[in-house]
Parts: structure tokens; C-alpha cells; sequence
């Protein structure tokens, strides 16, 4: 009788664990509105100089006090653009080799030397790119691609550094990212959908091409978002390789600037409260581009898996 | 043993609270060009007296930010602040040490030495002078063979000291620069490469041919780069050496507040890009502890010398120091 009383009185465990489940996951919520309060309080003083104007400007002087945010949006976008467009190929054919055309002796160490990758800290794969990539590019990769100046995106002297080495350099830090995910979303692909595509005569090509990949695309989809949000995060590295000059310029052999590396770079001793205010209204602007990013992958799988029932992840 | 354990919790936090000048503890936070030479004080000054002092490198400007806050018991900059800011907050301001920046760069069969006059420099920097074997480089260096390759400025990426100092120096010696650009500890470079860091601006240079660029003098003496000589306000020709640092910092004027600058400085040997970085102390510190800071102050100065050197930082004049010493006892009671 005692017992049943005092058993009454205690909540059940079940509720318990459902209300610090329930309690974690709010707090997600609960930071992230502190991020964007904050980020919205301390940019007020550029918002209020400078309104929409500062998305558009091209000046950065701490000198005079004027703030433009445009080069760093510029380098931002166009770091990740050459990113991707070199990791996403790469990472795609590791991917299946991997899960399609590996002996599985191979399939697991290769596996795991490529997360292996992801695992180097940013700062060493900077110090990489400042130290080996950029003396290789600068005399042995540079000088032809100048003489294609005729195109916009090949003028300029070799440096070395610039769009370029950081475009690479990003390049290799996202392709674990795109390529271990990829791998293992085309591992769900059911074995019966290969069996019976080979059972009607396809070959290994069109298995992967017509069976694998159209199964797997919403989860490649996911990877590249993944990879794209370190890219355009990624900070040490590129603040290293990318010559940190704001300057808005097509030429891959141009050194330009990045959102991420700017905050690094000058917010430590920022002395005027306007560059200080600018700086966090850029890091407002990185906020909004992931946002808007992640909103539109969501947005893309949803559609996907809507009219070609898809696997998810 | 609850209790006991009570006891020796109570007694400890009363010992913290009632600790004397002979065991306190300061705390301190800001620049970070003298951060190695600070922690070997900072640890010889403990050994000796008791008095521990914290440091947190974290910056100039973040130094200066919580000194206004009142977080910390000093803060260190390398960057002075204006008399002005000095009395909005109502701290005291004085110079530490010193440090010399070199220009330093990477020309495959050309040693150290090269002569350039400081208005090039600024015509360098300004993109005005773009290539190495231009006359107003070759001129004034008979027999070295330049090759017809881009000049591939460089600079910090990130705000900083040396910047302030480089900056100044530029204002100095060219109106075109100081109308154009100015000085401060990051500024609108007109052309050129940002490197993070003293070592990311030496490791641009060492791996980029053509690359020149302002490096502090201990990277540049350590990591055995090349680098030039400048032709100083008298007219001779100075390498960036501590001994020409510390007779440019002997002709510095000194202002009551402090604010000491003396790029392009008189004097025979005299070399032209060299500054000091500060501390700054509330007027209004709490006595137990101003006594404290005080008397760091004078054992950093009468005994930090020899390693300042070593370290390859520029010790004050020791007029300055007594200056300097004297003031800090009238203005910080």
C-alpha cells in the first residue's frame, strides 16, 4: 500500500527523460535566437551609418571610418564556388568507387584514410597552402594559366595566393565531407534495385548512373550542403592562402578576401567601435547566407524526394 | 568529515581574501607583440616577490576594451591612445619596451643590404613603383642585378602594432601617403597581399619571389631573411639592428601624456621604423594593488633589460624610465 502511494507521487521516469530531451532540444532554438539578438544589436551602429549600402559598398577603411562588405561576400561565394566545383566530381567518383566498385579490402582503409582527412586541423592545412601549395602554383601552375589572360578569369600576375590556392585548398578540406556521406547514402541503395538492374542486362555504368544515383541524389544533396557550409565557415585556412585584399575581381589568380577571414584578422584589435560593429554585421551576413542556404537544399529535397521517391537520409 | 572539509575550504578562501602585496595576484590582458618578453618578467617577478601577474594576450584592441570595463587590473597596447581617450577613461598610459620593424624581401641573388630610400618604400606601397628594376630602386644600388619582375607587396591582414608603427613611418616620409591612406593599426592598403600574423607575412615573403614586405625584427633575425637598409632623417645609411632602434628611441619627444612616437627619428645611426608598446593602468586601481603594479613597474624596469635584448626588444631610454616612474607615483595613487 506504502508503496503504491509513493509510487504515485513520483513522475514517471518516462516523462522525466521526454521533458530533458525536450529541454535540450529547445535550447538549440533558444541560442540560436541569442545569436541573431546579438548579432543584430552590436552591427546597429554600421546598420544605422550605413543601411543597405554597406551589402554594396566596396571600401573597407579603418582609416576613415568607412565600411563596405561587398569584396567579402564576393570572396566568400566564389572560394566556395571553386570548392565545390572541383570537390564534387572527386567526390562523387570516391564515392562510388567505393560502395559500387571496390574490392572490400580496399573499400575500408581507403574509407577510413578519407575521414581520416576530414580529422587535420584547418591551421595545418593553411600553413600547407602557404608553405607547399602556393610556391607550386605560383611557378609551375600560374604562369601558364596567365597566358590565358584573354579570358577574365586568368588575368593578373602569379602570386601564389589568392582565389585559387584558397579554392583548392577548400576544395580538399569539403571532399571527406561530400565523399564520405555520399558513400554511405549510396550504401542504402538496396541490393535487390542493383540485382534486378543487372538482371535486365544493365552494365556496371548504367547500375550506378540509372539505378545508384537517382536513389541516392537527396543524400548527395544533403552532403554538398554540408560541404558548402564549411567552405564558406572555413577560417584559419583560407586566412592564410587567400591574400586578404578586398577587392572584387573574377581572375582566380587575384588574392581577395572572405567574410570568416576578416573577422579572424582584424577583431582582435579592432580599435574603432564603427569597425568593430562592422565586423559583426558581416558575421550577421555569413549567418543569413547559411540560413538562406540551408532553407533551399531543404526546400530542393523535399521536392526531389516528393516527385521521384528517393532515399532519404 | 563533512566538517572538516568545511573548515579547510573557509580557511582557504579566507587566506585568498586577506592575501598581502607579498603574495597577490594581478591580472592583466591585451597586446600581443610583447607577450613572450611580458611571461618571462611576469615569471622571474613571481619567483622573486610572490606577486603573480596574469596575462591574457588577446589583443590591443580587446586589452584596451576591458581595461574601460574595469575586467582587469592593466591593459597593454601597442597602439597608444590619445591623451583625450586616456582622460575619458581615467587611466594612466606609459611605454614599456620597444620593438624595430625591418623591411624585408625575397629576390633570388640579392643578400641584405639593398638600399632604399623610406620616400620608395611609401611610392612602393602606394603602387607607384611596381617593378624591381625601376631607377628609383636601381639607382642607388650600382651592380646589383635586378630582375624586371613585379615588386609583390605585403602586409598584416590582421589589425596590429607593427602596422601602426610601418604606418606612421610612411606618414612620415610621404604627404601622398598621408592624404591617400594614413596611419592606424589596419588601414586601406592601396595595393598588396595580406599575411595573418608577423609569421604569415615573413612565410608570404620567403615563399613568394619578387615579395616585400615590414616584418618585425626578431622574425626577420631569426628566420634569416633578407632585408634592407634604409637611409635615415641624417642621411646615412642604417641597418634595422636593436642598437640604431634604441638611439632613434633616445631622440623620441616625450609628451605629457605619453603618446610617443618616433618614427623617422634625428640621430646619427638612428634607425627610422621603430615604436613602443604600452601599458595602461586606471588611476582609480585599488591601493593594495596599485602598490603592486607599481612596484612591477619598477622592477620590469630595472632589471628587464637583459632580457628585453635577448628577445630582441628595445629597452627605454633610462631618462624615459625615470620620467615615466616618477609620473606613475603622482598620477596613480
Amino acid at each position: 500500500m506504502a508503496e503504491r502511494l509513493s509510487r504515485k507521487k513520483i513522475i514517471s521516469p518516462e516523462k522525466i527523460f521526454m521533458g530533458m530531451t525536450a529541454i535540450f532540444s529547445l535550447s538549440v532554438l533558444l541560442i540560436s535566437a541569442l545569436v541573431v539578438y546579438e548579432l543584430f544589436s552590436a552591427s546597429e551602429p554600421t546598420f544605422h551609418k550605413f543601411g543597405f549600402k554597406f551589402l554594396i559598398t566596396k571600401d573597407w577603411d579603418p582609416v576613415q571610418k568607412v565600411y563596405g562588405a561587398l569584396p567579402f561576400i564576393w570572396g566568400t561565394f566564389y572560394t566556395s564556388f571553386i570548392a565545390l566545383l572541383i570537390a564534387l566530381p572527386v567526390s562523387l567518383g570516391i564515392a562510388i568507387f567505393l560502395s559500387e566498385l571496390a574490392p572490400a579490402w580496399l573499400r575500408s582503409s581507403v574509407g577510413f584514410l578519407i575521414e581520416l582527412l576530414a580529422a587535420i586541423p584547418s591551421l595545418i592545412f593553411g600553413l600547407w597552402g602557404l608553405f607547399v601549395l602556393s610556391p607550386l602554383l605560383q611557378q609551375y601552375i600560374e604562369p601558364p594559366l596567365s597566358n590565358l589572360s584573354f579570358l577574365p578569369f586568368f588575368t593578373g600576375y602569379p602570386l601564389g595566393l589568392g582565389f585559387l590556392n584558397a579554392g583548392l585548398l577548400l576544395a580538399v578540406m569539403i571532399i571527406p565531407t561530400i565523399s564520405s556521406i555520399s558513400r554511405d547514402v549510396m550504401y542504402t541503395v538496396p541490393a535487390n534495385q542493383r540485382e534486378g538492374g543487372l538482371a535486365l542486362g544493365m552494365t556496371r555504368w548504367e547500375v550506378v548512373s540509372k539505378v545508384v544515383i537517382p536513389n541516392s541524389r537527396s543524400g548527395i544533396l544533403g552532403a554538398v550542403v554540408l560541404g558548402l557550409g564549411r567552405a564558406l565557415g572555413e577560417t584559419m585556412a583560407v586566412t592564410m592562402v587567400i591574400g586578404n585584399t578586398p577587392q572584387f575581381s573574377l581572375s582566380l589568380l587575384d588574392p581577395g578576401y572572405t567574410i570568416s577571414s576578416a573577422i579572424a584578422n582584424q577583431f582582435t584589435e579592432a580599435f574603432d567601435k564603427l569597425q568593430i560593429s562592422a565586423l559583426i554585421e558581416l558575421g550577421l551576413i555569413l549567418f543569413v547566407i547559411s540560413v538562406i542556404i540551408n532553407a533551399f537544399a531543404k526546400l530542393l529535397m523535399f521536392r526531389m524526394n516528393r516527385f521521384s521517391g528517393g532515399a532519404r537520409i | 568529515m563533512k566538517n572538516v572539509l568545511m573548515i579547510a575550504a573557509a580557511a582557504m578562501l579566507i587566506a585568498a581574501s586577506v592575501s598581502t602585496a607579498s603574495a597577490m595576484t594581478l591580472n592583466a590582458a591585451g597586446a600581443t607583440f610583447p607577450y613572450p618578453l611580458y611571461s618571462k618578467w611576469f615569471y622571474s617577478y613571481a619567483k622573486q616577490t610572490g606577486t603573480r601577474i596574469n596575462y591574457a594576450a588577446i589583443g590591443s584592441g580587446a586589452g584596451i576594451q576591458q581595461i574601460e570595463a574595469r575586467t582587469i587590473d592593466f591593459g597593454c597596447s601597442d597602439a597608444p591612445l590619445p591623451g583625450g581617450v586616456q582622460r575619458k577613461n581615467n587611466l594612466f598610459m606609459f611605454p614599456t619596451v620597444g620593438g624595430a620593424v625591418a623591411m624585408a624581401y625575397n629576390l633570388p641573388g640579392v643578400r641584405t643590404g639593398l638600399k632604399l630610400l623610406p620616400s620608395t618604400i611609401a611610392d612602393i606601397y602606394l603602387g607607384k613603383v611596381r617593378k624591381w628594376n625601376d631607377p628609383e630602386i636601381t639607382r642607388l644600388n650600382p651592380g646589383v642585378n635586378f630582375p624586371n619582375m613585379p615588386v609583390i607587396v605585403v602586409h598584416r591582414s590582421d589589425g596590429s602594432g607593427t602596422t601602426n608603427i610601418f604606418t606612421w613611418f610612411l606618414s612620415d616620409v610621404s604627404p601622398a601617403w598621408r592624404q591617400r591612406v594614413g596611419s592606424g593599426t589596419s588601414v586601406n592598403w592601396p595595393v598588396g597581399l595580406g599575411g595573418k600574423g608577423n609569421q604569415g607575412v615573413a612565410g608570404t615573403i620567403q615563399k613568394t619571389r619578387g615579395a616585400f614586405g615590414y616584418v618585425e625584427l626578431a622574425y626577420v633575425l631569426q628566420s634569416g631573411m633578407t632585408y634592407a637598409a634604409l637611409k635615415n632623417k641624417s642621411g646615412n645609411w642604417v641597418y634595422p639592428s636593436l642598437a640604431n632602434a634604441r638611439e632613434a628611441a633616445s631622440h623620441a619627444k616625450i609628451p605629457p601624456d605619453f603618446y610617443i612616437k618616433f618614427t623617422n627619428s634625428p640621430g646619427k645611426n638612428s634607425y627610422p621604423i621603430a615604436g613602443f608598446t604600452f601599458m595602461l593602468v586606471p588611476k582609480n586601481l585599488a591601493p593594495a594593488k596599485a602598490a603592486a603594479v607599481k612596484s612591477y613597474v619598477k622592477w620590469a624596469y630595472t632589471n628587464g633589460d637583459k632580457d628585453a635584448l635577448s628577445l630582441d626588444y628595445v629597452p627605454l631610454p633610462a631618462r624615459l624610465k625615470t620620467r615615466i616612474l616618477n609620473e606613475l607615483d603622482r598620477q596613480v595613487k
